[in-house]
């Protein structure tokens, strides 16, 4: 591999591997907010308790994004320098803003939040997590500009081979960006609605099968209790309630997510219409919505793609709205795109050894083409499983089917397979270009920069080796310990985030009297979350 | 039109003087986990003193370089580009230190918390001497050719100055966050840290203060030199102020050295960004590396108002946690009973729910 290859992989591994963690943590961020709220609403314990355990999911996975996030602001100068360099006039101030306007309130009012649950007033408290949550968002927002602004380049002029910004608010409001962010936390919400939803199964499932709860003469689920910490009625509630919640979110996740989709959908028939070419591995122009296509699409070109099963009107809805539209195929995009952009690669040092070489426009067709079904199918397996567990759930009783169980925490996966697989889908059909030309507006329509171009040119392919290796090898152990701290805080149940449980529930813990002043409730200056 | 690029580069200098304060004493806190405390619970009041507050510290770094990379997009380039496997060791270290004070309590094991402690001190080492030496680089000079790329192989940025800033960052972070634990702890931890303090405060600003020096021999003016003496002039008053008790001004007087330490470098380094080692013509300055006065008006405008925003809520959390941490106030670590244990607590006694065994 040489060093352009080995910057994508590295790319491609990180920040996948970054949005596992991040729509969890915006999801879950949401949700945890709302259900504070309804306890300070309220004040019933269900409500906090659930706060306080779905919270602590939340913190164990919230770092990671954190720690992987880093990563990712430092990359595009270590190995993208030539990118940094021709994109950094607008391409850096969506990237400062989310430092300055998200990240120092996310961190600053979670920080409150997670040890101020003492010294703060109650109202403020969840105002911090409200406004950490928010800058969650606001950092959604600011990021994806960036990202819509290379999908899209808006608002620039070409000043001595570079752009310049001249119009901010034509790229803080680009209409790529305007749906990619609703769409991008609808499908948060989607993972957190079926976090919820396959955690709070196994706990009901688990509380039938250790015979705490038991099913009544009329159908109905009667809670028992168990002499463990925290397993009592109330925990009952706390389950079936996020089960519920989970669900809808998810069901709304779905929703918002197709009705965005779909509007992200016909803007890239226009931006970008080799990607969608491509997501529909269509060769020739047609209306018809491909079902089932089998060939070599992995060849970057239309030789051995046979469409078998194909929809007809369908992919001139998803392009254009109606049923009759011609859609461009690959092989005419392929004319345009040459005549607009060349053939072959300039016949510059910045591209190494790949100066002067033929340019492949036809995006690796496997990856957008099964990577767009993955997409959809995975948020609608998720959003029907949603559905399925309302409605069988309705009693306030979980079957006792182990599989079903078993279906429900492994669910949990799906709508991270979406989000994966959404963003695999629309950053690799947006090859060759690292900066896709923006096909619609004269003048800037030559804005546009290859990937070839865009890596650092004094880092050698060694020192990317290295760090491919040494990231992936540390976010794989680290994935490991996520993974079990996550399951050991869900076989945990609410105690293992709330200990007061143990505590009321009359535990002589036998420590407390050994001379030393107990820490005094009243008194604590931290909330000890370390 | 030099305006804009000026006050980009004051602020990006500010942005670095206020990493370098407030993460300062969370590095050194870090470091002091193996260093410095002796048992779990003082452990436990080391990281407590920081933990509301770490994550927010780190944000400066992201904002000094995402800040870098929109107001000075060649610095940020040639700089992170030039320095790629220091780098890569910067970001490691600061992936598992941020894990490591959120999964250290997480599990009630003495072998799981020392991996974590080891974490959190060699991570904090790691990322002080990493950004160190690239500050001292970025203010000394790397070899950097026409294009502001790095000629001479992976490690050809490697000079005595990386070395003087590495250590300089990482002994102050050590004695800044002396200075911290004496204002932020009580009992015999604060006692501890004020003595070891007033020990190591002579010796440990010397790295810092050579690279001061070293770079007003470079590149000083007369104005960067009296802020070295004044510089010199706050470790004195820091040491006094220890010594008669008064832990607040100490710890204001060390931060007071680093904002000199700040402000003399980036004010004798002042028009360069990174002098080029191999041909000065190749040198970028703050007119050749800077963005469009478009981009930086529309970063100042949103500066203006989001700074002193930031500054006013973190100073709020200080405010907010603002009371002394003692081992009286860390209670024992909370294991828990697991609500679903595998297998012992399920046994067979699904049929008698009210108790299925402890």
């Amino acid at each position: 591999m040489d060093a352009l290859e080995i910057a994508r992989w590295q790319f491609g591994i990180t920040t996948v591997y970054h949005f596992m963690m991040v729509p969890l943590t915006i999801g879950l961020g949401l949700v945890v907010a709302v259900i504070q709220t309804l306890w300070y609403r309220t004040g019933k314990p269900e409500y906090l308790r659930m706060t306080k355990f779905w919270g602590k999911l939340f913190l164990i996975n919230f770092i990671m994004g954190v720690a992987t996030g880093i990563v990712q602001e430092f990359q595009f100068g270590m190995a993208w320098s030539e990118y940094s360099r021709f994109v950094g006039d607008v391409f850096g101030a969506p990237l400062a803003l989310e430092a300055l306007l998200a990240f120092f309130v996310e961190s600053t009012f979670l920080g409150l939040w997670i040890f101020g649950w003492k010294q703060l007033k109650r109202g403020v408290h969840l105002a911090c997590l409200w406004i950490a949550v928010i800058g969650s968002v606001f950092s959604a927002y600011f990021i994806i500009v960036a990202n819509s602004w290379m999908q899209h380049p808006v608002g620039v002029e070409m000043v001595d081979g570079r752009p310049v910004m001249t119009d901010a608010w034509a790229v803080f409001t680009n209409n790529t960006a305007l749906v990619a962010v609703p769409h991008t936390l609808f499908g948060a919400l989607g993972v957190a609605g079926a976090f919820l939803l396959g955690i709070a199964w196994y706990h009901l499932w688990r509380r039938r099968h250790d015979g705490i709860d038991v099913i009544g003469a009329d159908g109905r689920l009667v809670a028992g209790e168990a002499n463990i910490p925290g397993r009592d009625k109330g925990d009952y509630t706390v389950w079936i309630r996020s089960l519920r919640i989970g669900a809808v979110v998810a069901m709304i996740s779905f929703a918002g997510t197709a009705l965005t989709g779909d509007l992200q959908g016909k803007l890239m028939f226009e931006q970008q219409p080799m990607k969608m070419a491509a997501a529909e591995a269509a060769c020739h122009d047609g209306t018809g919505f491909s079902v089932l296509s089998v060939g070599n699409l992995g060849a970057k070109n239309c030789d051995d793609i046979v469409a078998v099963i194909e929809v007809p009107g369908i992919l001139s809805f998803l392009a254009k709205g109606d049923f009759t539209t011609e859609v461009k195929g690959v092989n005419s995009l392929l004319g345009e795109y040459k005549e607009k952009y060349g053939t072959h690669l300039p016949d510059n040092p910045l591209y190494g050894d790949r100066a002067g070489q033929e340019i492949q426009y036809v995006p690796v067709m496997e990856v957008t083409y099964w990577g767009f079904r993955m997409m959809i199918g995975f948020g609608g397996v998720a959003a029907l499983a949603a559905l399925i567990a309302l409605w069988v759930t309705r009693k306030g009783v979980i079957p006792g089917s182990k599989w079903l169980m078993r279906l429900a925490v492994f669910g949990i996966l799906a709508p991270f397979g979406a989000n994966a697989a959404g963003w695999i889908f629309t950053e690799m059909g947006r090859q060759p270009f690292v900066v896709a030309p923006n096909p619609d507006m004269n003048g800037i329509d030559q804005v546009f920069m290859f990937t070839a171009a865009a890596v650092s040119p004094g880092v050698s392919a060694g020192e990317l080796m290295t760090s491919l290796v040494v990231l992936t090898a540390i976010y794989a152990v680290l994935l490991v310990v996520e993974v079990k701290l996550l399951v050991k805080y869900v076989r945990g149940g609410v105690a293992s985030a709330m200990p007061e449980l143990a505590h009321t529930k009359g535990e002589d813990r036998g420590k407390d009297d050994d001379g030393a002043p107990g820490p005094d409730k009243a008194d604590d200056v931290l909330a000890f979350a370390y | 039109m030099e305006l804009l690029p000026t006050i980009w580069f004051v602020a990006i200098a500010v942005l670095w003087t206020g990493y370098l304060f407030l993460e300062g004493f969370d590095l050194g806190v870090g470091m002091l986990m193996k260093l410095f405390a002796r048992n779990n619970t003082d452990r436990r009041v080391l990281l407590n003193t920081i933990g509301p507050v770490w994550d927010g510290n780190e944000v400066w770094l992201l904002t000094a370089a995402g800040a870098t990379f929109a107001a000075f997009p060649l610095w940020y380039a040639s700089l992170f580009s030039a320095l790629y496997l220091p780098l890569l060791c910067v970001l490691v270290a600061l992936i598992f230190r941020a894990v490591a004070f959120e999964y250290r309590g997480k599990v009630d094991t003495e072998r799981w918390r020392t991996t974590w402690d080891w974490a959190i001190a060699v991570g904090s080492f790691v990322a002080a001497f990493g950004i160190g030496a690239a500050l001292a680089l970025t203010t000394t000079g790397l070899p950097l050719d026409a294009n502001g790329d790095r000629s001479g192989g992976p490690f050809a940025w490697f000079s005595g100055y990386a070395l003087l800033g590495g250590f300089g960052v990482v002994a102050f972070a050590v004695v800044h966050a002396l200075a911290f634990l004496a204002l932020k702890t009580d009992g015999e931890v604060r006692l501890r840290a004020r003595r070891w303090f007033v020990r190591l405060v002579p010796v440990a600003v010397l790295p810092m203060l050579a690279w001061m020096v070293a770079v007003q021999f470079l590149s000083g003016k007369a104005w960067t030199w009296v802020i070295v003496v004044a510089g010199v002039a706050s470790v004195v008053l820091a040491w006094q102020w220890a010594r008669n008790g008064s832990e607040g001004r100490a710890f204001a007087a060390i931060g007071a050295f680093v904002v000199c330490a700040t402000a003399s470098i980036f004010g004798a380094a002042f028009p360069v960004v990174i002098p080029s080692t191999m041909d000065p013509a190749f040198s970028l300055t703050i007119s050749n590396a800077s963005s469009s006065d478009y981009t930086l008006g529309l970063m100042s405008i949103v500066a203006a108002v989001g700074l002193p925003l930031v500054i006013a809520y973190q100073a709020w959390t200080y405010w907010v946690f603002r009371r002394r941490v003692s081992s009286a106030h860390i209670p024992e670590a909370h294991g828990f009973l697991p609500a679903i244990a595998a297998k012992v607590l399920v046994a067979k006694e699904n049929t008698s729910p009210s108790n299925p065994g402890a």
